[in-house]
C-alpha cells in the first residue's frame, strides 16, 4: 500500500542577513493510508515550515528534497497541479483561528468556494453541501452561521470551519497545526473529539502538528519528535510513551503533570535553550542539552536509524 | 543619538537615487547662486536684436529669450532661486508653527487636544487653493499675502506628526519624573519632548519643501503669486506655455527646471523617510 | 446600512451651511467692494449699483436673500460678468468640469490599483523597482508641468492629439487633459495599493485561501483586494482636491471652457457672488465625496456595519 504522503529529505532555508537558517534540516517520513502521525516539537524545531513546505507555501524559503503525494511529486510541480491538489485531497487547518478567514466574506462563500472550485458544483450546491457539513462538525443552525461573517463566530465555532472546510473534498491527508492552541480548554477537548470522530470515517489520514504531547497522546497511531529542524525520534505511540529512546524525548515527558505520579515541589523543565537560527549545527543539536552528551555527540550528527516504525537519532539511545 | 545618526547616514548612502538626487539638488543650488558669474545676462534687459531667440552655446543667451528679449538662462535662475529661497523661509515657518502646535496639543492631552485635532481635521479636508482664493478675493493680490498662505502648507502634517511622537513621550517615565520634581510644562515640551521629535520633523520638513515649492509655482502660474516682472519657476511656465509651439524652450527650460527639483527632493526624502525609518503617528 | 447613510448625510448639512456662512460673512467683511477696480465711477453710480445689487442693506439681510436664493438654486448675478447670472455660468461649465474630474478619477482608480498590485505580487523585482520609479515622478511633478509637455510631446510633435480647445462630445480633446490631471493621483493610489496590498497578503486568511487551493487571480480578487483598498478609499477625499486644484490650471492651459477659470478669475476680480458660488460647488463635492467613502468603508470591512 502506497503511502499516501512520503518526504524525502526535505530541507527548507531562509536567507538572513547573518546566514543561511535551516529551519529544516534533511527530514524524512513517510504517512500512511488513514494514519494518524503525531508531530511534536518546540518552537521553532521546524514542525511547521515542514508541512507548510509540503503545502507549497513556504514563502520566500529554499526548499530542496522530495515531497510525494499519493505518488506525485509536489516540489516543482505546476502552480495548477498544485492548486489541484491543495485544499482537496491535502488539506490544512492552522493555529490561530480568529486571524485564518477572511473578514469580509460569509462564511457559506468561504465554504462553497472550495467546492466550486475543486468539485465543479453551482454555488447553490455548494452551499449546500457546506451546510451539511457544518452539520457534521457540530455547528448549531448551521443555515444561519453561512449567512455570517468570521467575526460573528466564536473562536472553538471558527475552527469547526477551519476543520470542516479542510474536509469538504473528502482528503486524503489532513494536516493540523496546533488547532487547539489557541482555544480554551475545554474548547480544545470539542475539537479533539472532532477529529478523532473524523477520522474514523473514510479512511483519512492526519498529521497532527503540537507542542502539547497531551493533545497528541489521545489521537496518535505513531509520533514524531522533532528538534533543531530534525526528527530525533519516531515510535508508535504507546510505545513512545512507555519507553523514550532519545534523551529529548525523555525529557519533554518529565515535564507533562501527571495526574496520578507523585506530588513534585517544581514541575521539572528542560535546561538551556533550543538553538537559534543560524547557530552552526555540525553534530547533535541537543548535546548542549543533553544530560547524557559526551564528545562524540558534539562532534558526529547521529543519524536516524532503526526499523520503520521504531527510529531514533542518537548516538546512545536509551533502553 | 549618535549611533542612530549614524546608522541612518549608513542606509542613506546605499540608496542610489537619494544620493543621487541629493547631488542634483545641491549642484542646482549652487548653479543658481553662482550662475550669474558666469553668463552675465540681467533678467530685466530687454534685448530688442534677440527676441524670442534659440537657446544655443555660442549665442550671448545660452537658454534663449523671451518675447520680449529677455534672457531666459538668467530668468530661470534667478526663478529657481525664488522658489528654492521661499520653499526653505516657508518651510521654517511651517515646521516651527507645526511643531509647536502638535507639541502643545500633544502634552495637554484631553480636552484641549481634542479640540485642536478637530481643527486640524477640518483644515486638512479643504484644499489650500480655496483659502487662497479667499484672501485674494479680500485683500487682493498681495506678494505678503503669498507668504502666510504658502506657510500654510504642510503645517498641518507636521503637527499631527508631533503630536503622536508627543503623545508617546508623554507616557515615558522621566517625563513623569521631570513633573514630580516640579518643572513647568514649557519647560519639559522644550527640553523632552523636542529633541525626541527631530527624526520625523527633519524628514517631513524634507518633504514639504517640494510641497512648498509646487504650490508657490503654482500660484504663480495662475497669476495668483509673484507677479510682473518677477520671475518664478512658475510665471516662466505660464509664459512659456503660451509660446509652445513658437518657442517652446521658454517651457522646456524653466518646466525641466522644475520638475527636476521636484523630483529629486522628493526622491531625497524618500530616502531620508526610509533611512531614518519613520512612519507616519 | 441605511440608517448609517442618512446618519452621515444629517452630519454633513451643517457643515456646509456653516461654510456657506462663513464664506459669505468673510467676503462681505473684506475692505473695499466689487467695483473698485473699474475704473474710477463718480459716487452717485456706485450708490446706484450698489442698491441695484442689494449691497445696500444690512448683512443679516443680505445673508438671508442670499440662503433663500440659494434653496431656489439661485447663486445671484455675477458681478463681472454682467450679463450672466453666477448659476448660468455654473450650469454652462460644470459638466465640463465633472466629465473631466470623473474621468480623471476614475483613470487615477482603474489604472492605479492593478499597478500598485502588479508590483506587491512582483516585490523586490526590477518590475517593482521600476513601477514605483514612475510613481515618484508621477507624484513629484504638477499637472501644470505635465500636461504642457504632453502637448508639446503628441500635439507639437507627434501632432497625433490635439494641444488645446474645445469640441462637446469630442473625447480627443480631453485625453491629454484627463492623463495630466489623473497623473499625480493615479501615481499615489499605485504606491498606496502596493503598501497596502504586500501587508495583506502576509496575512494569515490569505495564507489559507491558497491552502485551498484557489487560483492567484481568485485569492487576490475575492480574499485580498478589498482589504488593500481601505487606505485608498481613505485616500479619495484628498484625490478629489487634487483633481479639482489640477482642474484649475488644465482648464486654462487646455482651453476647456469649465468653472476651474470662474474661481480664478472671480478672485482676481472681487467677484463676490462667483467666487462664493464657486466655493459652495466645491465644498458640496468634497462632502458628498465623503460620504460616498464612508458608505465605501461600510462595504470593504462588514465589522463597521455591524457596529452601527
Amino acid at each position: 500500500m502506497p503511502a499516501t504522503l512520503c518526504i524525502d529529505e526535505l530541507s527548507v532555508s531562509f536567507a538572513h542577513r547573518t546566514g543561511t537558517v535551516e529551519a529544516v534540516d534533511g527530514v524524512s517520513l513517510r504517512i500512511g493510508r488513514a494514519e494518524c502521525v503525531g508531530v511534536v516539537g518546540e518552537s521553532g524545531s521546524g514542525k511547521t515550515q515542514l508541512f507548510l513546505a509540503v503545502m507549497g507555501l513556504a514563502g520566500n524559503a529554499r526548499v530542496r528534497g522530495s515531497v510525494r503525494f499519493e505518488g506525485k511529486e509536489l516540489l516543482g510541480a505546476t502552480a495548477p497541479a498544485i492548486n489541484r491538489v491543495r485544499g482537496s485531497k491535502l488539506t490544512m487547518i492552522f493555529q490561530d483561528p480568529m486571524t485564518s478567514l477572511t473578514p469580509h466574506l460569509r462564511i457559506g462563500t468561504q465554504l462553497a468556494e472550495v467546492l466550486v472550485c475543486h468539485s465543479g458544483l453551482s454555488w447553490a450546491e455548494a452551499r449546500d453541501v457546506a451546510g451539511r457539513m457544518l452539520e457534521r462538525v457540530r455547528i448549531p443552525e448551521p443555515q444561519r452561521r453561512l449567512g455570517q461573517y468570521p467575526h460573528e463566530l466564536s473562536g472553538g465555532m471558527r475552527q469547526r470551519v477551519m476543520l470542516a472546510m479542510s474536509l469538504l473534498c473528502g482528503p486524503a491527508l489532513v494536516i493540523a497545526d496546533e488547532p487547539t492552541t489557541a482555544l480554551d480548554v475545554t474548547i480544545q477537548a470539542q475539537i479533539i473529539e472532532l477529529l478523532r470522530a473524523m477520522r474514523g470515517e473514510a479512511g483519512t489520514a492526519l498529521a497532527l502538528i503540537s507542542h502539547d504531547l497531551a493533545v497528541v497522546a489521545g489521537l496518535a497511531d505513531r509520533i514524531l519528535v522533532m528538534y533543531a529542524g530534525r526528527i530525533v525520534e519516531n515510535a508508535v505511540a504507546a510505545e513512545l510513551f512507555r519507553q523514550p529512546r532519545h534523551p529529548y524525548t525523555a525529557e519533554l515527558l518529565k515535564c507533562v503533570p501527571s495526574l496520578s505520579g507523585p506530588r513534585l515541589a517544581r514541575l521539572p523543565t528542560l535546561a538551556g535553550q533550543p538553538p537559534q537560527p543560524g547557530d552552526a549545527l555540525q553534530a547533535c543539536p541537543f548535546a548542549p542539552r543533553c544530560p547524557r552528551a559526551a564528545d562524540r555527540c558534539r562532534t558526529e550528527r547521529p543519524l536516524l536509524t532503526g526499523a520503520s516504525t521504531s527510529q531514533v537519532a542518537c548516538h546512545f539511545p536509551l533502553s | 543619538m549618535r549611533g542612530f545618526a549614524g546608522d541612518a547616514i549608513r542606509r542613506l548612502r546605499a540608496n542610489p537615487a537619494a544620493v543621487l538626487a541629493l547631488g542634483v539638488i545641491c549642484t542646482v543650488v549652487v548653479a543658481t547662486l553662482l550662475g550669474p558669474w558666469l553668463n552675465p545676462n540681467n533678467t530685466e534687459t530687454l534685448d530688442w536684436l534677440h527676441v524670442a531667440a534659440r537657446p544655443g552655446l555660442q549665442n550671448a543667451h545660452w537658454f534663449g529669450t523671451d518675447r520680449l528679449g529677455r534672457d531666459l538662462y538668467a530668468r530661470t535662475l534667478a526663478g529657481t532661486r525664488v522658489s528654492i529661497a521661499i520653499g526653505l523661509v516657508a518651510s521654517i515657518l511651517s515646521i516651527l508653527v507645526g511643531v509647536s502646535y502638535g507639541a502643545i496639543s500633544g502634552y495637554l492631552g484631553g480636552r484641549t487636544d481634542q479640540a485642536m485635532m478637530r481643527i486640524i481635521e477640518i483644515l486638512s479636508g479643504l484644499p489650500l487653493i480655496f483659502f487662497v482664493i479667499f484672501l485674494t478675493v479680500i485683500f487682493g493680490r498681495s506678494e505678503s499675502l503669498l507668504f502666510i498662505s504658502i506657510g500654510a502648507v504642510g503645517w498641518l502634517t507636521m503637527a499631527r506628526i508631533v503630536r503622536g511622537q508627543t503623545l508617546s513621550i508623554r507616557q515615558q517615565d522621566y517625563i513623569a519624573a521631570a513633573v514630580a520634581s516640579g518643572a513647568s510644562s514649557s519647560r519639559i515640551i522644550a527640553r523632552h519632548v523636542v529633541p525626541n521629535v527631530i527624526g520625523p520633523v527633519i524628514v517631513y520638513a524634507t518633504l514639504t519643501v517640494p510641497q512648498i515649492i509646487l504650490f508657490e509655482s503654482f500660484l504663480s502660474f495662475l497669476g495668483l503669486g509673484i507677479q510682473e516682472p518677477g520671475a518664478s519657476l512658475g510665471t516662466l511656465i505660464a509664459e512659456g506655455v503660451g509660446e509652445m509651439e513658437a518657442a517652446p524652450w521658454m517651457l522646456l527650460v524653466p518646466g525641466s527646471f522644475l520638475a527636476v527639483l521636484l523630483l529629486c527632493l522628493n526622491i531625497f526624502g524618500d530616502g531620508l523617510r526610509d533611512a531614518l525609518d519613520v512612519r507616519e503617528g | 446600512m441605511t440608517r448609517y447613510f442618512f446618519t452621515r448625510l444629517a452630519g454633513a448639512i451643517p457643515t456646509l451651511l456653516i461654510i456657506v456662512t462663513l464664506s459669505f460673512f468673510l467676503m462681505r467683511a473684506a475692505p473695499g467692494g466689487p467695483f473698485d477696480q473699474e475704473q474710477t465711477l463718480p459716487p452717485e453710480i456706485v450708490a446706484n449699483l450698489e442698491s441695484a445689487y442689494g449691497l445696500d442693506q444690512p448683512v443679516w439681510v443680505q445673508y438671508g436673500r442670499y440662503l433663500k436664493a440659494l434653496l431656489h438654486g439661485d447663486f445671484g448675478p455675477s458681478f463681472k460678468y454682467k450679463d450672466f447670472t453666477v448659476t448660468e455660468l455654473i450650469g454652462q461649465g460644470f459638466p465640463i468640469t465633472l466629465q473631466l474630474g470623473l474621468m480623471a478619477m476614475a483613470l487615477a482608480l482603474l489604472a492605479g490599483v492593478p499597478l500598485g498590485t502588479f508590483a506587491a505580487l512582483h516585490h523586490n523585482s526590477a518590475a517593482d523597482y521600476a513601477t514605483m520609479s514612475l510613481a515618484v515622478v508621477g507624484i513629484a511633478i504638477p499637472a501644470f508641468v505635465v500636461l504642457p509637455f504632453l502637448g508639446l510631446l503628441f500635439g507639437v510633435y507627434l501632432h497625433w492629439l490635439p494641444v488645446a480647445g474645445w469640441e462637446p462630445g469630442s473625447l480627443r480633446q480631453l485625453a491629454l487633459p484627463v492623463l495630466a490631471l489623473a497623473l499625480p493621483p493615479l501615481a499615489y493610489i499605485a504606491r498606496l495599493t502596493r503598501g497596502s496590498m504586500l501587508e495583506v497578503l502576509r496575512s494569515h486568511y490569505i495564507r489559507t485561501a491558497f491552502a485551498k487551493g484557489l487560483p492567484l487571480r481568485t485569492v487576490i480578487v475575492r480574499h485580498a483586494l478589498r482589504p488593500a483598498l481601505t487606505p485608498v478609499a481613505s485616500y479619495l477625499v484628498p484625490a478629489v482636491a487634487a483633481i479639482l486644484t489640477g482642474s484649475l490650471v488644465v482648464e486654462s492651459i487646455a482651453g476647456l471652457p469649465g468653472i476651474g477659470r470662474y474661481l480664478v478669475q472671480g478672485a482676481v476680480n472681487r467677484d463676490y457672488t462667483l467666487v462664493l458660488g464657486m466655493v459652495i460647488i466645491y465644498s458640496t463635492l468634497l462632502i458628498g465625496m465623503g460620504l460616498i467613502v464612508d458608505l465605501l468603508y461600510a462595504w470593504l470591512d462588514p465589522r463597521v456595519r455591524l457596529a452601527e
